[in-house]
């Protein structure tokens, strides 16, 4: 029994099934993202958890208590909104203590919490403009403001940052992170960016087609993907998936890969389990990063591969360098130091860190297990 | 933005510009003579006007006709001046302009952030308000009012009123409150404030220019309503529309024309008053701010 706890949680609108079966049980402190393309259920899944939206299916509850049916006032929520929803008519101080009026606290102690969290977010001489003269990180602040003042037992966030530009985004995404470090409350997540999703969460569910596809921490996320779709939604560039035949030699099995000009090559696999894959086609996953040149490769790996093939395309990015190749006919990035050596058209000796490779049953789409 | 478009707009050459003002002006002095006449007859002696001289001003100023109208002139049977009717008007078009208002604001606020099966079906039904011609509700109306024992009253009115006045307040409050994020509903919501407290603290302080163009818009039409008010009013509830007709066609001794314009005057001044006040307070942008960066 978590501190929010969703147990088989589905949604149906008529005949239209939006989320299947939802199961997620959330500590106290954790960080949780719910993280998928758009149309997944994600943002329908924390309606319900809000309350704005009927559970069809299933049951939520939050410390304890079932939640089912219960008012979004009476759940002891607070949510921040992608487009902030500032309350357009009153001063920052209103909008802040709207809630806590409505719950009948007391003038005084309104004014109390309004000054203290005022301060934590460095909003305090913010408090009696309007909305309309804010500036979008302001209003953004003053929205978690409002979440904050409630001290709720879980706060929801709905895309927060995806009106920010690039920048205060960034700078955004780390205040969030440390407010959370720093008050240890219990946090849901809506994104639909994968960034985000990897650096704010303890643990992450990704999502689509309304159902949850995994749910893991973002290291179990990142490295061991559940299946195709979560490997290559998360990480950018994404990861780079390639038909392999598996061949197995003296019980060790390789990937036989072809490059650019169709020449077989055989990575040796540091999976052991692929014995009865012999002879059958897989899907390969390698991320960008796995593959560098010889004197980039991790170090503490223990199966680096040797691949040659031609380069097409470099494109420098300043800290790292995209260096573009067509491998069994697709194309594959591989991410290297913005000092290795490489040219366009040439020949290069790659180094693929074949501890990090992951393998799909190209019908099922799941990854098979190491 | 000026600025700019007077940089980047074509030059109109000065002659055509003073062609254009010309023609521009002559068009208002046309659509102002009307008002000229009503005005400068209702300040004549009756014997000016019956003399002949239609367009030129007063040679003898009073304001005789005007007191006339207002109290004294001969309205249907009685000598009592536009005075009653004009209180009678004004007691049938507050009550009926706040009550449509307020029911089409609630309308609109369901309609949009309260949705339900079939809300636009219903919607559709409400906007036949605005399209069905006045003359076809009269039989059954009246036998409504009837039934309601309202029948001639100044009440009855209001509610004829108020019944067609909700299928525009309603289209208004609707289209404007769809463009208002449902997300400041629902945060609201979470805040813990219910159906009333959201619109009254949330909805209804940024409804200002909504409200407006409804008020001006309901106020007109109700004020210068002559059908209802010669079907459905009693003497005693007779709105300023009928009294004027009334007042026009009284059939004892000379036509007072004086009195006719300064009449005629008075009926349309509240509605002019109407446009002059509300529309200082028709100020856009309100909504700035509340959402987005």
């Amino acid at each position: 029994m978590g501190f929010l706890d969703i147990s088989h949680v589905s949604k149906a609108y008529g005949s239209v099934q939006v989320l299947h079966e939802v199961d997620i049980s959330v500590e106290e402190g954790e960080f949780i993202v719910l993280v998928g393309p758009s149309g997944c259920g994600k943002s329908t899944l924390m309606n319900m958890i809000a309350g704005l939206e009927p559970i069809t299916t299933g049951d939520i509850s939050i410390r304890g208590r079932l939640m089912n049916g219960v008012h979004p006032s009476k759940r002891n929520i607070a949510m921040v909104f992608q487009s902030y929803a500032l309350y357009p008519n009153m001063t920052v101080a209103q909008n802040m203590t709207f809630g806590l009026e409505m719950h009948g606290v007391p003038k005084a102690e309104r004014d109390r919490l309004l000054a203290d969290v005022a301060r934590l977010l460095q909003i305090d001489h913010l408090l009696e403009r309007k909305p309309g003269h804010l500036s979008g990180g302001q209003r953004q602040r003053v929205a978690m403001g409002r979440a904050l003042v409630r001290n709720p037992d879980v706060f929801l966030f709905d895309e927060p940052l995806s009106n920010l530009d690039a920048k205060l985004r960034v700078d955004m995404r780390t205040e969030i992170k440390k407010l959370h470090q720093k008050l240890g409350t219990t946090i849901v997540y809506v994104t639909h960016d994968q960034i985000e999703a990897l650096t704010l969460s303890t643990r992450i569910a990704v999502m689509n087609k309304g159902y949850i596809q995994q749910l893991g921490t973002p290291k179990e996320i990142y490295d061991t993907p559940a299946n195709l779709f979560v490997a290559t939604f998360m990480g950018s560039p994404a990861m780079n998936i390639l038909p392999a035949t598996i061949k197995v030699r003296d019980g060790v099995a390789f990937a036989e890969i072809a490059d650019a000009q169709g020449r077989l090559q055989s990575l040796q696999f540091s999976q052991k389990n692929l014995a009865s894959w012999d002879g059958k086609e897989i899907l390969l996953g390698i991320r960008p990063e796995a593959i560098t040149d010889i004197d980039g490769a991790d170090r503490k790996s223990q199966n680096i591969q040797r691949f040659s093939n031609v380069v097409t395309v470099i494109e420098p990015a300043g800290s790292d360098t995209f260096v573009t190749m067509t491998v069994s006919g697709r194309d594959v990035v591989a991410r290297m130091r913005a000092d290795a050596s490489v040219a366009a058209r040439d020949r290069f000796e790659f180094a693929v860190n074949m501890d990090k490779a992951v393998v799909f049953d190209p019908k099922t789409e799941a990854r098979i297990p190491g | 933005m000026s600025v700019a478009s007077q940089d980047t707009a074509v030059k109109t050459g000065s002659i055509a510009k003073v062609f254009i003002y010309l023609i521009l002006v002559l068009f208002a002095l046309f659509y102002l003579l009307p008002l000229y006449v009503m005005l400068t007859n209702s300040l004549k002696p009756l014997s000016e006007i019956t003399g002949g001289d239609m367009m030129s001003l007063p040679k003898a100023w009073t304001i005789e006709a005007w007191l006339s109208a207002w109290s004294t002139a001969q309205v249907g049977v009685s000598p009592t001046g536009l005075r009653p009717y004009f209180i009678n008007s004004i007691l049938m078009v507050v009550p009926a302009v706040a009550i449509s208002t307020v029911l089409g604001a609630l309308n609109g606020y369901i309609l949009t952030k309260w949705r339900f099966r079939g809300d636009t079906l219903l919607f559709g039904l409400m906007l036949f308000a605005c399209f069905i011609p006045f003359q076809i509700v009269l039989i059954p109306m009246a036998r409504i009012l009837g039934i309601l024992g309202i029948a001639g009253s100044t009440q009855g009115l209001v509610l004829v009123h108020v019944v067609y006045g909700i299928g525009f307040s309603t289209l208004y409050f609707r289209n404007y409150y769809a463009s208002f994020p449902t997300e400041l509903v629902r945060a609201a919501m979470i805040d813990g404030a219910g159906f009333f407290r959201i619109f009254w603290r949330i909805m209804l302080p940024v409804s200002g220019p909504i409200a407006v163009v409804t008020i001006i818009w309901q106020f007109t039409n109700i004020w210068n309503d002559f059908l209802f008010g010669a079907s459905f009013a009693g003497l005693s509830a007779m709105p300023m529309t009928v009294a004027l007709n009334n007042l026009v066609n009284s059939s004892t001794g000379v036509r007072e024309y004086n009195v006719h314009f300064a009449g005629a005057i008075m009926a349309a001044l509240p509605t002019l008053l109407v446009y002059i006040v509300a529309g200082r307070f028709f100020v856009r942008g309100l909504m700035a701010g509340s959402v987005k960066g």
